[in-house]
This record gives structure tokens, sequence and C-alpha cells, in this order.
């Protein structure tokens, strides 16, 4: 059993600034009304979508990744196979068993309109959800807050993400190593703080989330910072009267050196992929059956291994649904194929999903939005890219 | 007190201490001559005894293989092998439990003096300044490998040359060790020099490069020069990964930086539309030196600094002025910071900027400090970590985000509270907190501010709600 202790414990750790490999920040944002959850959760540093769900079927991979590709399902330490096309990386069992239980979809080949190989403006352009970096100081999932009244959002971490940052508020939480300030300290604060709407909004916040935490038991386990945040969020959602989105940021995907074996921290990062989300399910409870996780990452990797065992920044990669409500066990891809030609600038794998189908999809279908709202509000100018169809369970 | 007083000791330095008679006189000083007050910082300053103490690269170099020794990892791994923490946290102390345990007291007393320095700095204009450009050329302790060198690039890369050339400090931080380990260019070789290892190399199997790698290309381009609207292109990435190919760490990466010309990839190269003839080492100087003389360059470092000291979205005006200034001078930093102090748009109120955790909490040491035997330097490290703030430790190579949006979240808020009601438990007895108040920000206090002071049951309290004020929070 863990208690608030242990997270102590392990921030406390984690407090002396020592992120081993690079532990996520963690941020998450959202109060909702209604049953249905969401989860936001961003891989920063551009994950290798190529090693996450290799394709094993394709007749250029295995001499395109070389010495990443692994091996295929069905081989020794092989690959998870989602279908004939396709498989998942095989530190990644739990997530396979939710693919075979119809509660994992993974998209393929998929991007945001961002072209370029900035991490920071592509992470920027997917969360503003404009089709340009520096588009607005705002982001999608903040701006859903207006568009679906009633429901708040919660930023697991201490930042707020920009996905969540915006006009409507959205609470934060993470775990604290100091004792609370008296009821009568903060009492005091809150007026004083009239008339400064940053910091008055602020605190109103964070007294409501720690009060619905207050005598808890959300644990880390040991864990790290990821499964530690996952499991506070799916508390958070968990309550009959608590936030109905949160975000997660998970950093540490920037895999330009040796990107396999033991130590590798792509190794570290999947592992704890796959705890995060088994997790937050148990910590969902049956709110789980309620809920779409989305998993993405800004962009993907060279396919061809760079000259240090690792990859380079690329373009397309993969992303995840997972939860009850995915209508999961498939594989949405169009796929480009491997071929030099099929290349985006020869290098990296082509788009051929744009990411914000995937997040409209759910928005619309999950979140019940309304999809003018959708394409002009939270996508601005962006009709012309259709929600993807059938990601929800009937 | 004056507003100038307050703007440039709060604003430009790290905030005042009351203590006139000790070693932080700012408020005193400063309000004899604000600008003069800050020129005078301008100039080269004397190390703080505790971070002269701490270790030379040369040496830290060596803490990461003393660790890999002591865990006993069979692959004794180079770069990034040891990045694990292998067991998702599983284990009770895997490698990243371990990796704690050894370099935890090593960053711990790095904390500790670049906090004590900050701190108990005469010329803390100076010392913010330090911070400043130690975020643009960010190195992180979340590449485990520069965990043991990440104070010294700061010491060595950065310090020397904060009121220096700008293309002098590009030089020093981007050969420097530890941030040639950070972005990877010791696993950047020319393709086709591959070569299988020898001797201890050999003996260590560490991982071995065959060919390029983008990162300290990109991030120089992208992060510490042009900036990545600063008009180059995926081309440009990859012709000056290539120049920079040769520049390595030595022995068992652990010897500092060298050029191995084997592994350079020789030839001349093209890169901004200008062709640089093969001269070996000496081509990817002469890139960085056009890259620092780039007017992009002047414009990147010339709105990082007014975003620094004058508000989030710098005014153009002032960013022009210094990016002018930067182009005139030859990137003369300290000629830009004359400028800065000359904008008025850096003199007015309200006071824009929300700090950052590290700031806070520096302000908030050098406020209480008068009154402590010894600081309270390890639980300011902690709270830093609580607030997402530990020094050397930023998750990207972007470094820390320089606006008020990404740090006051509810749960950056909480934080800064508990630190605040935390140091009032222990420092608030006996200090008369109205008149902390004034003296140090009180042609900005408001009458909210001064009621709730005025009103507060306790001075611990008192001191809680002073530090936690909107007012203390800014700048």
């Amino acid at each position: 059993m863990t208690t608030r202790r242990d997270v102590i414990r392990t921030f406390g750790l984690s407090a002396l600034g020592l992120t081993f490999g690079g532990l996520p920040g963690l941020g998450l944002a959202a109060p909702a009304a209604g049953d249905k959850r969401f989860v936001f959760v961003f891989l920063r540093g551009g994950m290798d979508g190529l090693a996450a769900v290799p394709a094993h079927g394709d007749p250029q991979f295995a001499a395109k990744r070389g010495a990443l590709a692994g091996h295929p399902p069905g081989a020794e330490k092989g690959a998870l196979k989602l279908d004939g096309m396709f498989a998942l990386n095989p530190l990644l069992p739990g997530m396979h068993r939710m693919y075979e239980a119809k509660e994992l979809l993974v998209v393929h080949a998929i991007a945001t309109p961002y072209r370029e190989r900035s991490h920071f403006d592509a992470q920027d352009l997917l969360e503003n959800g404009t089709a340009r970096a520096q588009g607005r100081d705002s982001g999608w999932l903040n701006h859903a807050l207006g568009s679906r009244k009633g429901i708040e959002a919660i930023a697991l971490g201490t930042t707020v993400p920009l996905v969540a940052r915006g006009p409507h508020a959205v609470n934060a939480w993470s775990p604290s190593v100091l004792p609370a300030p008296s009821a009568d300290t903060l009492d005091r604060l809150t007026r004083m703080y009239q008339g400064d709407p940053l910091l008055e909004s602020a605190l109103k916040r964070a007294r409501e989330a720690n009060a619905q935490v207050a005598g808890d038991t959300m644990g880390a386990q040991g864990a790290g910072q990821a499964v530690a945040l996952a499991r506070a969020a799916g508390t958070f959602l968990a309550k009959a009267d608590g936030p109905r989105i949160a975000t997660i940021d998970f950093g540490g995907w920037d895999s330009h050196t040796t990107q396999t074996g033991e130590y590798a921290a792509l190794t570290r990062n999947f592992r704890q992929l796959d705890a995060a989300l088994a997790a937050l399910k148990s910590a969902l409870g049956p709110a789980w059956a309620h809920t779409v996780v989305a998993i993405v990452t800004e962009f993907g990797r060279t396919v061809a291994p760079n000259g240090s065992g690792g990859t380079d920044h690329g373009t397309a990669s993969a992303a995840f649904l997972a939860g009850g409500a995915v209508n999961g066990g498939r594989v949405i891809a169009d796929w480009p194929g491997l071929a030099d030609s099929a290349l985006h600038e020869r290098r990296d794998l082509m788009p051929t999903t744009d990411m914000r189908a995937l997040f409209k999809g759910v928005l619309i279908g999950h979140l019940g939005m309304a999809e003018s709202d959708v394409e002009t509000k939270l996508f601005p100018d962006s009709r012309a890219v259709k929600p993807l169809e059938r990601l929800l369970r009937s | 007190m004056k507003l100038e007083t307050l703007i440039a000791v709060n604003r430009f330095g790290l905030g005042g201490s009351i203590n006139t008679g000790g070693t932080n006189g700012d408020v005193a000083d400063a309000s004899r001559d604000a600008r003069g007050w800050l020129m005078s910082q301008l100039k080269p300053q004397k190390l703080h005894p505790g971070l002269a103490a701490l270790p030379a690269s040369s040496s830290g170099l060596k803490e990461f293989r003393r660790f890999v020794a002591k865990v006993g990892i069979g692959r004794a791994g180079g770069n990034d092998a040891m990045k694990a923490g292998a067991e998702g946290g599983s284990a009770a102390k895997g490698v990243e439990g371990l990796f704690r345990e050894h370099f935890g007291p090593i960053l711990g007393k790095e904390y500790g003096a670049r906090l004590a320095s900050a701190v108990e700095s005469t010329s803390p204009f100076h010392e913010r300044l330090v911070w400043f450009w130690s975020n643009h050329f960010t190195v992180s302790t979340t590449k485990p490998t520069v965990a043991g060198v990440v104070g010294a690039f700061e010491r060595e890369a950065i310090r020397p040359h904060v009121t220096g050339k700008f293309v002098d400090m590009l030089l020093a931080a981007a050969l420097h060790p530890t941030m040639i380990l950070y972005l990877d260019n010791n696993m950047s070789i020319a393709p086709g020099t591959a070569r299988p290892a020898t001797g201890l190399a050999a003996r260590a199997n560490l991982p071995r490069p065959t060919g390029l790698n983008e990162n300290l290309a990109r991030e120089i381009l992208e992060l510490h020069t042009l900036g990545v609207d600063g008009g180059y292109t995926q081309s440009d990435v990859t012709t000056f990964a290539r120049a920079l190919t040769g520049w390595t760490v030595g022995g068992l990466l652990d010897t500092g930086t060298r050029f191995d010309a084997k592994h350079h990839e020789s030839g001349a190269k093209t890169l901004l539309g200008k062709t640089y003839a093969d001269a070996g080492e000496k081509q990817a100087e002469s890139i960085l030196r056009d890259l620092a003389a780039h007017p992009s360059t002047a414009n990147f470092i010339a709105t990082k600094l007014a975003r620094h000291f004058i508000a989030d979205i710098p005014p153009p005006a002032a960013v022009e002025r210094l990016a002018k200034t930067y182009r005139e001078s030859d990137g003369d930093l300290a000629r830009v910071y004359a400028a800065l102090i000359d904008s008025p748009e850096a003199w007015h109120l309200p006071l824009a900027k929300v700090k950052q955790p590290n700031e806070l909490v520096v302000s908030t040491l050098r406020t209480v400090g008068a009154r402590a035997r010894t600081l309270p330097y390890e639980s300011a490290i902690k709270a830093l970590g609580t607030m997402g703030q530990s020094a050397f430790s930023a998750p990207s190579p972007k470094g820390w985000p320089d606006a008020a949006d990404a740090w006051l979240g509810p749960d950056g808020l909480w934080k800064r509270i508990e630190w605040a009601n935390a140091m009032a438990q222990r420092y608030g007895n006996g200090i008369d907190i109205v008149a902390l108040a004034e003296s140090t920000y009180g042609a900005a206090l408001g009458d909210i501010t001064r009621q709730t002071l005025a009103r507060a049951e306790s001075r611990e309290q008192a001191l809680a709600l002073w530090l936690a004020s909107p007012e203390f929070q800014r700048r």
C-alpha cells in the first residue's frame, strides 16, 4: 500500500533536481461535467514512431532501420503483433494487452502540419492548435473548455503546458514537500490577490485541487514520475465532482544516441509509458470505461539510424488512443511506405494523417463538441482537415 | 524609496537586503546612483569562494567514469549508456537510485555554492547575467554523463565572458566538453571514418559513432545564435554538423575537448551561402565566428535580453536599440547591457516580470539573510525542485522559459506560497515586515498589500504574506 508519505519521499528525491535520464516533468489540466474523461499525454522530445510501432510488414523496414529494426513478431524478443504490417515495441506489453482488449487504437504516419525540425516550434504548434508556431499564446484544450461548458481541466505538474493555457482557468497539482500554510494565511492571501487576476485565479484553483486530494493516498509505488502523475491524474478524474480533462507532460524522448538496449533512455521511457497507462487505468477504476487517453509527440525521427545508434529529428510518428471508450484493436494508417522516394525529404516517415484529425475526432465524438467550434476556435482554419471517424466505441 | 532604486535592485539585481552593514548593501548603493551602480558591475567579478572551491571540468569529467566503475555496470558505457534509470522505477534502487546516491552530494555542493554566490553577491546584476547566459547555453543533468561538469561549465564557459564579446562565450560554450557531451557531438563523426576501438576505449566498450549526429549543430543555430526563424535550412544544419565532426571529448570521455582530425569531414563547406575552405578544426571556428556576427543573432539576443529585463513581450524599439548596439559593437556584451540600462522602457512600473522560482528563492534569502546565521540552502534547493527549477536540470536545451504564464499556474503559485510560509516560520520573528517591504519595494507597494501586512496576526504571518505578495513575486 502506498501512502502520501511515499509520494513525498519519491518527489523529495527528484527535488534534488536529479532527473536522471530526463525524468518527465508532468503537466495536466481539467474539470468537467458528465461521465466522459479525456487525458492528453504529451511525449516531448520527439518519440521514434518506428521504434514504438515498427512496420515489420514493410519490405523496406529491416534494411532501412538497420540496427534499430528489432525483431519481428514471433522471433525471440520479437515485437508484439498488431496486424499484418505493424507491431508494438516489446517493451509495451501492457499496451498490447489493451490492444487485444480493443482498448488501444494506433495511428501511424501521423504529424501536425509542421514540416521543420525544431522541437520547440513543433511542440508549440501542436499545442496552440493553429498551423503555425507561435500562432497564438493559448492552447486548443483550453479553448475546448469554452466550447464545452461545465468541463474542468487539471494539469498534473507544477507548470501548465501551453495546450491547456488560455482564457479559461485550469488547475494544476503536484506533490509537495513543505507543509501547507494555515487556512487563515490563505484567506488573507486570497483577499490580497484581489485585483491581480493572475494570482487570484491561480490561488483559487490551487486551493480547490488541494482540497480534493486532502487525505488521499496517491501512490507512486516506487515508479517513475510519469507513473506517479498518471496515477494522480486517474485519482482526480475518478472523482464524481472532479475534473474531466487532464494533461500529463512526459519528456525525454529525444533519442539522438544509442536508443536501444537495457540502458537506453528510450527503453526506460517505453517501460514508464506502459506502466503509466496501467497506473492511470487502475486509478480511474470504473471511470476507465468512459475515458479516452491521447498519447502524442511533436514529431517522429529519421527512418535511418544516425551515426550514433540513435535517430535525429524527423517528421511523422505514431500516436495512440487508449481507454475503455476507444474503438480499439486497430491500426489506422494510410501507410506511405519506406522506399527512399516515399520518404519526406528522403529521410523521414511521410505524414499521411493530420494530427488535428485525430484530436477533432475525439473532441467531437467523445467530448461532444460542436464541429463548428472545433474547426474554428480550437483548430482555426482547419475545415479541410476532416475528423477521423469511428474512433470511439458506439 | 525612489522608483529607480527599486528597479535597479529588483529588476536588474536579485532583490535587496536591508542589511546595509553586511555584505549586501544594494539598496544603499543603488539609491545613490542606480544606473551608475549597475554600470559598475559590467566588468569581471571575483568568483565566490564557495564556487572557487569546486572542481574544474578536467576533474569533474572523471566523475561519471567513477560512477560507472562503482556501480559496475558491465557495459562501461559512454555517452548515453548510463542514461538508464532502466527499470522504470520498479526496483527500489536501480541505476537511477545509485546515480542519485553518487551525484546527489556532488550536485548538492554545486547548487549550494551557486545559490550562495547569488544570495551574497555585491554585484547582483552581473550575477543575474551569469544566470541569463547559463540558461541561454543550457546544459542539463538530464544527460547523466554531464552531471559532474554542469557547474564547471558555467564557471569556465559562461562567467569569464559575461561582460566580454559574445563570440568568445559562444566559442567557449559550444566547444566546452560539457556541451559536446550534452548535445552528442562526441557521437558525430565523418561518415566512413569509423574505426574499431583500440586500447582503453576498446576495453571500456564505449558506444562507437558511425556517422553524423545533428544535435549540436541544430541547437547552436536554433538556440544559441540565429534563432529558429533566423534563416537557416535543414541543409545548413547538416553541413554545420559535418564541419563540427572531429570535435569530441578525449580519453574515455573524461579528458576534455579535443579535435580528432581522423574523424573530421574534410573539404570545403557552404553554409548560409558562404563557402568555408577546408581548414580542419578552424572550419567550425570560422563558422561560429560568422554566426556570432550574423544580424539574426544580434536580433535573437537582443530579444531575449529585452524579454528578461523589460517584459515578456519585449518592446520592439528596445529590441532594435539593443540589436543595433550589438551589430555596431561586434557583439560587445558590456555595451549591449549599457544600452539596456539606458533604455527608458526598463525603468517604469508596473513590475512587468514575474520572478522565476530561482529568482524568487534568491531574493527571499537576500531579504531574510540579514537575520540568518546560516542560510537554509538545503531547504532552498528542495523547494526549487518542487517549484520545477532545480539548477542545471532544464528539461531541454531550450532552457527555462522566461515568461509569467509558464511559471504561475495554480501549482506553481502553491509551491511559492509554501516556500514563503516555510521561510516566514523560520525568520519572521523579529523582522519589522512593513519597514522591510517599504525599504525594498516602497515605490511599487499597493494599498491592499500595505493593509494586509499591517493587519497580519503575527510577524511570521506578515512575512509569509509579504513573500507571497503580488509585488514580491514580481520585479
